[in-house]
């Protein structure tokens, strides 16, 4: 458990970087950015969206910056992101809570899909060396080396647009189905969804493959895979011994993988008009919306360091060795 | 190094990545129009491949192919100033983590960890978002930027090199006769690095490349600043993906362009490993050969056989 708690502190730590990061960058940026939009949005928007703005990005305040940061931590303690400049007077936890539900259904099982799909097929890649899935390689290596959104932009063109398949944007049809709780809704949702999460599991299962296969061909050499077998154990049993061992660097190889998997997801997104995070993302970068694009950045941080949380207890579950230490 | 030389991963990885340089290098000059000039006013619809325009042309009648052309220069350039400055980063920070240890290795390792698990795009968004998509942007400057998000892994990777080297007889005994830390460090610790750096390039490079597409192809870098990102992104805006005409001459050479030049890196990438893990290897290891060899159909637990490369086995 000492692996744990070392593990939490880093990610207490790292969540207060990125907290601090995203209070000092705006007021660190060469012409304060702010000022920009309060330019910008003085003609257009109220008087109180404004007050909200000048206190979020310190202008014309008399409190320090000290004073601002403590104000800073505060809000956010209290779940306060701030104001849309968009769509004020939105806030921006309003428009994030909107958004994530379809972000975390779409992300989520397409990577535990990936994950599982690639790990079994590394596992078969490294048993079967030399088999037609060691020829499958070199192009899975270009979809892993090609941009997430270039391959969901292919797979519109391909399934929705030449082969009318499936649905090439948004999460339900919104022009004949409102949200509810009912077959046909529901329905229409995964249908939406089906073309976006093969994509996601398509651009990042090659990566699971390959380190699934390098290191299942090291751990086969190992002596204890050879005394399985030698005391007669059948097939299966033997690459289960072995693929528990080789499993590990791959579990951990997620902590480093996931925060890469949730950006290109996002920009997958963008390429559906899927209603998550990501569109939610564009539509703020284009209207120069900063409060949004930050309360992005720190939930988008908070869900990777909670999905690298869990990655370590699955690892302390497979890995004895990590239980025993404390 | 002929024996690396012989690996066809290595030979298509070195092919394309040298494709790809001379046409940073040499795109700009080729570009048959200028990427912004619009052939046509009047037609709204983007044309298919023609004599006049070798890849059509897009929805405002820009040349396809000479976008493409100059856009490579800005997209190799950045790649590249990210690659060797998060090298540059990944090298000092682990091998003097590795090496130091005690608390300057807490400190370093600790710095790392935060960059490896703080989400990359996400921060890089804001940070452009910020500085403001109207000025004219420089692309060394991105390139700076987006290395200072892409060291960590390679500094990892170094750092547990540099662990596992440091209790070696010939590293005690340049200590011992007196040699001074940085000098241990940069000529006799990093030397034997070599391969882990080249990987470590080759894999910020493939790191630079996707990012900076992704940005551009967000819009958070001005979109007139010709890049292969930026033509996805007018491409995404015209929708042209989803168009009946399914307007594929606009956004598949971009792609196709960012997807080899990874593809190339990664092949040098997965070349070098094989040379240095030989187990990996199967290129030339097909059914046919195997039989030949007298190799079992499925491998044997506790060996792994370790064939020639092709270019050697007769």
């Amino acid at each position: 458990m000492r692996l744990i708690a070392r593990r939490v502190m880093l990610y207490v730590v790292t969540a207060i970087v990125a907290i601090t990061i995203n209070f000092f960058l705006p007021r660190l940026m060469p012409g304060n950015p702010a000022l920009a939009v309060l330019g910008k949005a003085q003609s257009a928007e109220s008087p109180q969206a404004v007050a909200a703005l000048e206190l979020q990005y310190g202008v014309q305040t008399r409190t320090g910056i000290w004073g601002q940061y403590v104000q800073y931590w505060n809000h956010l303690l209290h779940g306060n992101l701030g104001t849309s400049l968009n769509a004020y007077p939105a806030s921006v936890g309003s428009l994030i809570r909107a958004a994530l539900p379809w972000t975390l259904g779409l992300v989520g099982t397409a990577t535990v899909i990936s994950f599982v799909l690639g790990t079994l097929l590394g596992v078969a890649a490294a048993w079967r060396r030399g088999s037609w899935l060691d020829n499958l390689l070199p192009a899975m290596t270009f979809f892993q080396a090609a941009p997430y959104f270039f391959v969901a932009i292919l797979a519109v063109a391909l399934f929705a647009t030449k082969l009318g398949w499936f649905p090439p944007s948004q999460g339900y049809d919104t022009a004949t189905l409102n949200p509810a709780f009912n077959w046909a809704f529901i329905s229409n949702v995964l249908d939406h969804a089906v073309l976006p999460a093969l994509t996601i599991v398509l651009a990042s299962v090659a990566g699971w493959i390959i380190g699934m296969r390098n290191m299942m061909i090291t751990t086969m050499d190992e002596d204890y895979v050879l005394l399985a077998q030698a005391k007669g154990l059948p097939r299966r049993r033997v690459i289960g011994y072995a693929a528990r061992n080789a499993l590990l660097p791959n579990v951990s190889g997620f902590a480093l993988a996931i925060g890469f998997i949730v950006s290109g997801a996002l920009l997958t997104e963008i390429v559906f008009s899927y209603p998550g995070i990501g569109y939610l993302l564009v539509s703020s970068i284009g209207s120069d919306d900063y409060p949004v694009l930050q309360g992005i950045f720190l939930i988008i941080t908070i869900a990777v360091l909670l999905a690298n949380l869990i990655a370590d207890f699955a690892y302390a579950l497979l890995d004895p060795r990590t239980r025993q230490e404390a | 190094m002929p024996r690396l030389l012989r690996s066809p991963k290595i030979l298509t990885g070195l092919f394309l990545s040298v494709v790809f340089a001379v046409l940073a290098i040499a795109g700009p000059f080729l570009a048959p129009y200028s990427p912004d000039s619009h052939a046509s006013t009047t037609i709204g619809i983007a044309q298919p491949p023609s004599a006049a325009h070798l890849l059509g042309t897009t929805q405002t009648q820009q040349d396809v192919l000479s976008q493409l052309l100059v856009g490579g220069r800005s997209t190799v350039l950045v790649a590249l100033v990210a690659g060797v400055v998060a090298t540059v980063l990944a090298v000092g920070f682990g091998v003097a983590a590795g090496y130091l240890g005690g608390w300057a290795d807490d400190l370093l390792s600790m710095l790392a960890n935060i960059f490896l698990v703080l989400p990359a795009l996400p921060l890089l968004i804001v940070i452009f978002g910020l500085l403001g998509k109207g000025g004219s942007p420089n692309d060394l400057l991105i390139g700076f930027i987006i290395s200072a998000t892409g060291w960590a892994f390679g500094a990892r990777q170094l750092r547990a090199e540099t662990l596992s080297m440091r209790s070696l007889d010939y590293v005690d005994s340049a200590r011992i006769i007196g040699e001074r830390r940085w000098r241990i460090m940069a000529f006799e610790i990093l030397p034997n690095l070599i391969p882990v750096v080249a990987t470590s390039f080759l894999f910020t490079v493939i790191y630079g490349v996707g990012t900076y597409t992704a940005l551009s192809f967000l819009g958070v870098i001005n979109t007139s600043h010709w890049s292969w990102g930026t033509m996805l992104y007018w491409a995404q805006n015209a929708q042209a993906a989803q168009d009946v005409h399914l307007e594929w001459w606009w956004f598949l050479p971009p792609g196709l362009a960012v997807g080899l030049f990874g593809t190339g890196l990664a092949l040098l990438n997965f070349g070098i490993d094989e040379y240095v893990n030989p187990r990996l290897r199967s290129a030339g290891l097909t059914g046919r050969r195997a039989r030949r060899a007298g190799l079992p159909r499925r491998s044997r637990i506790g060996m792994t056989p370790v064939l020639p490369t092709q270019g050697a086995a007769r």
